[in-house]
């Protein structure tokens, strides 16, 4: 297969875009698609300073590879997060994005979870009742919460995550599935800031397969974590992704329909006002001061205060 | 007594498969039922597309691209 620019042997074929293209116009072509949805979609301008949540994956470090040669101010965000699963996973993703910022001359801040809170994810998720047997669940209400803090304290203007169309669809399907109308009503590109203390939130690789992340990261020489969280091991999305796959398989450029067909649909009203729930009454904890949906502790105060009791009990008595 | 077919073979992560050579990669991937979607064909260190044809011999490396899991916004 030829290279639609230059006719060269193609790197990727994109049969949704019907567009196969060689090493050198396919990392071309990614940044500026990059760069076009960043303005459709108003998430940033050059002036403003991003925080890029990076995991050590193929996507956040591709995502600030991309702003970052397209001459965007970013910095990232690492969240250590104890998750060891027999292959050192945290230790080894950690080494993949500091290594990241080194080669580049990036700042990476770091935020280990264990130092700050007293518990790894894996140990919190152990001793409270949130997600015992997966800390899935932990695990997200601590990466939000601290993303957020990082990106407010650090007066940073937006957070930038490397969700991908694939993550998008997957969670648009699982929504649409259940049809959770405020979660539909607030998924998007650009997530705005509130009044309340929560960060404008953006994903401008929302409508990059995860093939091309993946393709942008291996041509462009990325050393990313090929790893999967251990936990992640027959988890909800990943089925969705894979059935999802299994359409595009036969129908070429369905899940980017059905991703686009939401975002046109949500701006035609198909979610009116009011649908995206409690976010914009949001109250403040009095433990950190972060925007909550109601009054008193947020979930990450209470659950990390449950967590912290349990440490200095006997554990039969704690899991109780 | 061993098969006189010509093979190649695919690798992905700790696996490997082995198919007939002549056949395309896509072909391979739908014979071995993994979904073409997911995953990208490496062949001597350079990114090649699924039309590309398997040679004898050869070992071609699958790159499995789908993440997630974890609710995560730090991916």
């Amino acid at each position: 297969m030829k290279c639609r620019r230059c006719g060269e042997r193609a790197a990727i074929n994109m049969r949704h875009h019907k567009l196969a293209l060689c090493r050198e116009h396919f990392l071309a072509w990614l940044p500026e698609q990059t760069e076009r949805f960043i303005h459709k979609y108003g998430m940033f301008g050059h002036d403003d300073r991003i925080l890029v949540a990076v995991s050590g994956g193929k996507d956040s470090l591709a995502l600030w590879d991309v702003l970052h040669r397209l001459g965007y101010r970013a910095d990232g965000l690492y969240i250590g997060l104890g998750i060891d699963g027999g292959l050192g996973y945290s230790a080894e993703s950690q080494k993949k994005a500091e290594a990241f910022a080194a080669d580049r001359g990036l700042h990476l801040e770091t935020v280990d979870v264990a130092a700050a809170e007293g518990a790894s994810i894996p140990e919190a998720a152990r001793l409270t009742h949130r997600g015992r047997s997966k800390p899935c669940s932990v695990c997200g209400l601590s990466k939000r919460h601290i993303m957020n803090r990082v990106a407010r304290d650090g007066g940073y203007d937006v957070l930038a995550t490397g969700h991908n169309l694939d993550d998008e669809a997957a969670t648009l399907f699982g929504n649409t599935l259940t049809w959770s109308v405020g979660y539909l009503a607030r998924q998007g590109p650009v997530l705005p800031a509130s009044a309340g203390g929560l960060a404008r939130k953006v994903k401008p690789f929302c409508r990059f397969y995860e093939r091309e992340t993946a393709a942008y990261a291996l041509l462009r020489g990325i050393d990313y974590i090929y790893d999967e969280c251990p936990f992640a091991e027959g988890a909800t999305s990943i089925y969705y992704k894979e059935t999802l796959n299994r359409l595009e398989s036969a129908r070429p450029g369905a899940k980017l329909a059905f991703y686009l067909a939401f975002l046109e649909a949500k701006r035609m009203g198909a979610f009116p006002n009011g649908s995206s729930g409690p976010a914009e009454d949001l109250h403040s904890c009095p433990t950190c001061g972060q925007p909550t949906s109601a009054p008193g502790q947020c979930a990450f105060c209470r659950t990390w205060d449950k967590v912290r009791a349990r440490l200095i009990l006997p554990e039969e008595i704690a899991v109780r | 007594m061993a098969s006189a077919t010509m093979t190649a073979k695919l690798r992905l992560r700790d696996k490997i498969y082995e198919v007939p050579a002549g056949m395309t990669i896509r072909d391979a991937l739908h014979r071995l039922a993994i979904e073409p979607e997911s995953v990208l064909a490496i062949r001597d260190g350079e990114l090649v597309t699924d039309d590309e044809t398997l040679r004898e011999g050869e070992v071609v490396r699958l790159v499995a691209v789908i993440s997630g899991g974890a609710e995560g916004p730090g991916r």
